[in-house]
């Protein structure tokens, strides 16, 4: 245990996001496109500006400018959970490497992605003033500071009633304590930009869920990639004796 | 790696924390590094921008927007 296995789950980390962004990337190509160029097409119909030169073509943007996105983002978001991963080892419970990671992948799911979005949902082009992005965009990173800071409290209060209470009694607790904070929050923050008038319901629905597809996929393939690639570091499969001693 | 004696029973061992120390430099370099990478999929020449141009914005564009960041 020492800064060696960090390196090597910080690694095995950004590789599992890194295959897990081709898999968000093939998701969001086959699923995602359409409700995106819906909603280009109704905001090219309805709007009495733009049309200028596009700086990036409608293929390249929804082909390469998609998959890097996703790429990058699976690899950071990889890295980051294998920090989370290095720090929880051992310390939310009897855990193996295998739970652990999928548990964070669960949590990063939940905490960076999901809860935040209930707020302030993912938007297709036309929706959303341009005037309003700078506010909107504090106020996404806020909900997810604002998640993560209270994923990470209802933890530390789960970790330190279940010795009392029991792991489910003190579980529940914590998991209602966060949902009603949450929900408390949620409640006092402003509202989100609306959809322009005539905007199709459906593809704005369409939309959302296609990008809860993506994230859900991204976080589920790499849960279970660098589970996989953790436990290999972690807990080497007991040697069996007679072919052992070819290793040296 | 020590030597296996009789029979390792998997489900029985707990798990020893990574130490902090050795946690610590590795978490604040390459978790600030990890933000940067979030930062310009999510936000550079939206809200803000380091860059000047549409660029980035404009090829990142379709993944902002289904990733659930405010794209413009």
């Amino acid at each position: 245990m020492n800064s060696v296995t960090v390196r090597t789950l910080l690694v095995r980390g950004m590789l599992a996001g890194l295959g897990a962004g081709v898999l968000a990337f093939v998701f969001a190509y086959l699923v995602g496109e359409g409700p995106v160029n819906a909603a280009i097409a109704f905001e090219e119909a309805n709007s009495h500006e733009h049309g200028g030169e596009e700086l990036v073509s409608r293929s390249l943007q929804s082909t390469a400018g998609l998959a890097t996105g996703l790429l990058v983002f699976g690899v950071a978001i990889g890295g980051i959970a294998a920090l989370a991963f290095c720090f929880a080892l051992g310390r939310i419970g009897r855990f193996g490497a295998r739970a652990t990671a999928a548990l964070t992948a669960l949590a990063g799911f939940l905490l960076l992605y999901l809860v935040p979005i209930l707020k302030y949902p993912p938007n297709p082009p036309a929706v959303g003033s341009p005037d309003t992005v700078g506010k909107r965009t504090i106020l996404f990173v806020l909900m997810i500071a604002l998640s993560v800071l209270l994923g990470i409290a209802a933890v530390l209060l789960g970790r330190k009633f279940a010795p009392v209470w029991g792991n489910w009694n003190a579980s529940t607790a914590a998991g209602v304590a966060f949902v009603a904070v949450v929900a408390m929050a949620m409640a006092v923050l402003p509202s989100g930009d609306n959809a322009p008038k005539g905007f199709p319901a459906t593809d704005l629905w369409e939309f959302r869920t296609a990008s809860i597809g993506i994230q859900a996929v991204l976080w589920a393939a790499f849960g279970l990639t660098f589970g996989f690639l953790a436990e290999r570091v972690l807990e080497p499969r007991p040697a069996r004796s007679p072919a052992s001693t070819v290793t040296a | 790696m020590a030597q296996s004696t009789a029979a390792p029973s998997s489900t029985t061992q707990t798990v020893t924390p990574l130490p902090l120390r050795t946690l610590a430099p590795w978490a604040v370099f390459f978790g600030v590094l990890m933000l940067v990478l979030l930062y310009f999929v999510g936000a550079e020449q939206g809200a803000t921008a380091v860059l000047s141009g549409e660029n980035v914005h404009e090829w990142v564009h379709d993944s902002r927007h289904l990733l659930g960041f405010p794209c413009h």
